[in-house]
């Protein structure tokens, strides 16, 4: 089989055809050896705050710290210079500072463009970056090495042969070296000649400016930019390049001397051209090196760690740290060092986090535990688990069109969504403003699932948008469920539920009018004029857009409310003494007679020696006549102080009868 | 009268040998020892006996009513005995047959692993904080140290409301408000829903849940925050559980580290959960940066402190051997009855 270098993951660019190797390549030579790819490559994971390690140098700075070897740089300056001055060959110009803290320029003329050495090409495919032509190459080798991104221009094609750095137009074009078309605007960097735009700083340079076959004279740049405008200048224009996201982090304007120098070096080594003299350079106030104090007992202290103030010395000294008195003087590539807590992080990653001890808060104690809140919130999931119910945890982004399936009215204030500006998709891009959308997903993927039966709650939040800054967050119950039972069963579960949370003189009131639920099938329900929530089986329209082909049930409850009503306060209540002495009783009552109408006068006329009714049995017939019913009671009679007598029941029956009689055209059987 | 008093105890012994049911136990005792029974007739015949005769006869007569009493009672533990045993015989069951069991829920994965998270925390004296998922930026990212046009926003992929108001990328802002409404002493754990936009696959969910702490107080040291985390870990994976600090980086806190705890299926040794490295990093932890102390109003020369962050998901499919994140979101009834 033959394979090409991009089969092969050598290359990342698609190869013309096979890879040929020289004739008298030996048969059965070590090809990674021959192909001059077993240079080690290791992999480190940068975080944001060091940008300085994001080259050769800064790495093996921070090696030889942890090894505890010597450092330092090759001096990058020895090389050959033609005497003629840079500043005579071009001119640079900063109008903002803010925008470029500093600026150095160096020049080379007889520039002879060609590819680079085949060491430099593979060192560069080797860090993912592709070979160009010589100098672009130098410019990204330069870049991971130092750490610096460069430039380089062809200087016969910029304008006045000057360079100005400044804030680009709003609207100002320019082509850039992928020939696309981009408009600039005023958040930008815009680096111009006396034309125009020749390139937006940091992130691309333009074509006009390109170094190409043709060049003969190259102007270097090294230059500090400001990161935030290189950074938001990378997003509007969709290009982040290895170049902007270095700059984003903020880089140090003493390392440039290095780069260009280097990048200078390269060219003499290479035979690439001619290096003038000098180097041009425009800079702004730079800011001095930070300092701070040294604490090295504070640090201990910070750290819980007894290490020597020569060894804090060592370590700062081998990060390149100068440690004068009472005195840390930070390197001026460390813009992420601000405070002793920074300077503490230094020592003990360089001493070793293992070496840290371990400590337990020898400080005041404190008394943990759950809030009240907390505490309700786990026994509703108690209560709900232990009658059968799954919880299950869904997204709280939904589709807004999950309101039109729950038939929920358009003037409903579940249409006041909280919208994502950015969100996954359609189905994802608003707040959940109801339970019970992802509650009839969950219960649809079950049925779908041919699972026939689910019961199943979630405890999480809905998000309602009232015009606020931010939204109504409002825990919320959902119950649902198919397959297991009807309204009374997912009603007696509400009813344990509000049992074990206290909540006492529960209202259920029958509604019509909420278009999500069965309009004969619904309650609302109440406890002291404040509504809890809504209950019933799912109008079948409701279950049919969930293409659910069976009964629904579902509730949702808002937590707050329960928790207001609720009272989990227990008090004990003696046992009784003295024995009941119970009376069935049944009825016939019209059929749009409610059970709750009936016990309404059982509370009224108790008597104070009324226990408990119990509604045992209702039955319809045709002996009862049309639209009657017969409903049947048992009623337990007692008093704490005493055997009641018969004559004291009756006299209370007697009034219940009465009451039912007159209230609710009962008549008794 | 003797005779027949002797010949009462045998036909006594004789018929009681026959009986079989405590019925006719009944109708034998009647039979015997009734007011119209055998020895009854031969009691009430002893006024015709001579002064002499009558304490003997009298006394063989309750020596044979002893003698059947104790008859009946020994005969009639018998047959109850055998009774027993034969009831004992007829209930028998298979007692491999499956058991009649009352349907059950259960609670989320999600929810157990929290729950054994916060009884750790709660019991180092944490109490739980909680705050608004929808959140202002202020409070998930300047506060903490995250200033617009930080190269971190990038990373954290956020969902935005409005230039001021996205979904919190992490439970931190909680942390911020109690900082804000309560002076030290502060323990909180603050767990909840965070948001990122990661596109969703098997291991990435938008929607995910944190459990972040912190702790302030005078004099807390890093050493501190190791040994918080350490007595969690052993508790959570057992006492011979390993740690390792990693440096690392997290605006919010420094110095920072992420801790690897040695791998709880392998020991250390390399298996497919630690894919082969015999660590696994489950959180991520540092020394509240002094900046966030002051966006906070608590003063950095008296008060120190140290938080941690760690992702619950994570820990629930480690723990239960989950392969798949969406799993916990799908709700599959037959997945969740597993827990």
């Amino acid at each position: 089989m033959f394979c090409s270098t991009d089969e092969l993951g050598i290359s990342k660019e698609r190869a013309t055809g096979i890879l040929i190797l020289p004739e008298d390549t030996p048969i059965g030579v070590d090809a990674c050896a021959l192909l001059g790819l077993d240079e080690k490559i290791v992999e480190f994971e940068i975080t944001s705050n060091r940008p300085d390690c994001m080259s050769i140098i800064g790495l093996a700075r921070e090696t030889a710290a942890t090894f505890g070897y010597d450092f330092s740089v090759a001096d990058p300056t020895d090389y050959e210079k033609i005497p003629e001055k840079a500043e005579d060959n071009a001119k640079v110009e900063v109008l903002d500072f803010d925008l470029c803290q500093r600026f150095l320029g160096k020049v080379v003329k007889n520039v002879k463009i060609g590819p680079s050495p085949e060491w430099m090409q593979k060192r560069l495919a080797a860090c993912g970056i592709r070979a160009i032509n010589n100098i672009v190459d130098i410019t990204n080798y330069v870049m991971l090495e130092y750490g610096q991104p460069m430039h380089a221009y062809d200087l016969d094609c910029v304008a006045g042969k000057k360079i100005i750095v400044r804030r680009a137009k709003d609207g100002e074009i320019l082509k850039t070296l992928d020939d696309q078309d981009r408009t600039l605007n005023s958040s930008m960097i815009c680096i111009s000649d006396e034309k125009g735009a020749i390139g937006v700083a940091g992130v691309i340079g333009g074509a006009n400016s390109e170094v190409t076959e043709k060049t003969t004279t190259v102007l270097f740049e090294a230059a500090t930019f400001n990161g935030t405008a290189v950074r938001r200048a990378a997003k509007a224009l969709g290009m982040r390049t290895d170049a902007s996201s270095l700059f984003e982090k903020g880089l140090d304007p003493y390392n440039l001397d290095g780069a260009i120098e280097r990048a200078c070096q390269l060219i003499a080594k290479m035979g690439a051209g001619d290096v003038l003299e000098g180097t041009i350079e425009v800079k702004g106030t730079l800011k001095e090196k930070l300092v701070l104090p040294f604490e090295p007992e504070r640090m201990n202290a910070f750290l819980g760690m007894d290490i020597s103030r020569n060894e804090m010395i060592d370590i700062l000294t081998s990060l390149e740290f100068k440690v004068e008195g009472d005195k840390v003087i930070v390197p001026s590539f460390r813009g992420d060092i601000e405070s002793m807590a920074d300077i503490a992080e230094e020592v003990a990653r360089i001493y070793g986090y293992d070496k840290i001890p371990t400590t337990l808060m020898d400080t005041a104690v404190t008394c943990g535990g759950r809030t009240p809140e907390q505490k309700a919130e786990a026994k509703i999931k108690d209560v709900l688990v232990s009658d059968g119910f799954d919880e299950i945890i869904t997204y709280s982004f939904t589709d807004p069109k999950e309101n039109e399936l729950l038939s929920i009215p358009k003037d409903s204030e579940k249409y006041s969504f909280v919208k994502i500006l950015n969100p996954l998709g359609e189905e994802n891009s608003v707040m959940r403003t109801t339970m019970l959308a992802s509650m009839c997903e969950v219960l649809k993927t079950n049925y779908n699932k041919r699972i026939p039966s689910a019961s199943l709650f979630e405890l999480g939040s809905i998000y309602i948008n009232k015009g606020e800054t931010l939204p109504d967050e409002r825990k919320t119950v959902a119950i649902g469920m198919y397959g297991c039972g009807d309204f009374y069963d997912l009603k007696g579960t509400i009813e344990n539920l509000f049992d074990e949370m206290g909540i006492k003189k529960v209202k259920y009131v029958a509604t019509s009018n909420n278009a999500t639920f069965h309009p004969g099938r619904c309650a609302e329900i109440y406890c002291k004029d404040k509504k809890i929530g809504v209950m019933g089986q799912t109008h079948p329209t409701v279950a049919a857009n969930y293409k659910i082909n069976a009964e629904v049930y579902l509730a949702e409850l808002d937590f707050a409310t329960i928790f207001e009503c609720g009272d989990l306060k227990k008090t004990y209540k003696p046992l009784p003494k003295f024995p009941a002495t119970t009376r069935d009783i049944a009825m016939v009552v019209e059929e749009d007679v409610c059970v709750a109408d009936i016990a309404d006068i059982f509370e009224k006329e108790m008597g104070g020696i009324l226990e408990s009714y119990t509604l045992f049995d209702i039955y319809r017939g045709a002996q009862l006549g049309e639209n009657k019913k017969s409903v049947a009671y048992s009623l337990a009679f007692r008093a704490s102080d005493r055997t009641l007598t018969d004559d004291e029941v009756n006299a209370v029956m007697d009034k219940i009868l009465a009451g039912l009689k007159n209230k609710v055209g009962a008549d008794l059987r | 009268m003797k005779e027949q008093l002797n010949q009462i105890r045998l036909d006594a012994t004789a018929q009681l040998e026959e009986i079989k049911s405590l019925d006719k136990i009944e109708e034998f005792r009647v039979k015997f020892l009734g007011k119209k029974g055998e020895l009854t007739a031969i009691m009430k015949g002893m006024g015709g006996l001579s002064a002499e005769e009558r304490p003997i006869v009298g006394q063989l007569a309750n020596e044979v009513r002893t003698f059947i009493e104790k008859a009946i009672e020994e005969k009639k533990e018998i047959i109850e005995k055998s009774a027993m045993a034969e009831k004992i015989k007829a209930e028998k069951l298979d007692v491999t047959m499956p058991g009649k069991r009352k349907n059950h829920g259960t609670l989320h994965p999600l929810t157990k692993v929290l729950n054994d998270l916060e009884d750790i925390f709660m019991g180092m004296g944490f109490t739980i904080a909680e705050g608004p998922e929808v959140e202002l930026d202020y409070y998930n990212f300047e506060a903490l140290n995250i200033p617009k046009d930080h190269p971190a926003r990038d990373t954290q992929d956020t969902f935005y409301i409005n230039d001021d108001v996205v979904l919190r990328s992490q439970t931190s802002p909680v942390q911020v408000r109690v900082m804000e409404k309560q002076a030290p002493p502060i323990r909180i754990i603050s767990p909840g829903r965070v948001y990122r936009s990661d596109a969703v696959d098997a291991t990435h969910s938008p929607v995910f849940h944190q459990v972040e702490g912190l702790v302030i107080d005078k004099g807390i040291k890093m050493s501190d925050l190791k040994g918080t985390l350490e007595v969690f870990v052993k508790k959570l994976y057992g006492d011979d559980t390993k740690l390792r600090f990693r440096p690392h980086h997290f605006p919010f806190t420094e110095p920072s580290a992420e801790v690897d705890i040695s791998c709880f299926n392998c020991g250390g040794k390399g298996c497919r959960f630690c894919k082969g490295e015999g660590w696994i990093e489950i959180l991520g932890c540092g020394m509240v940066h002094p900046k966030v102390l002051k966006n906070c109003g608590i003063d950095t020369d008296v008060y120190s402190g140290f938080a941690f962050g760690i992702g619950l998901e994570r820990v629930a499919l480690f723990r239960y051997d989950i392969d798949d994140i969406r799993l916990l979101y799908e709700n599959d009834t037959r997945f969740l009855e597993q827990f």
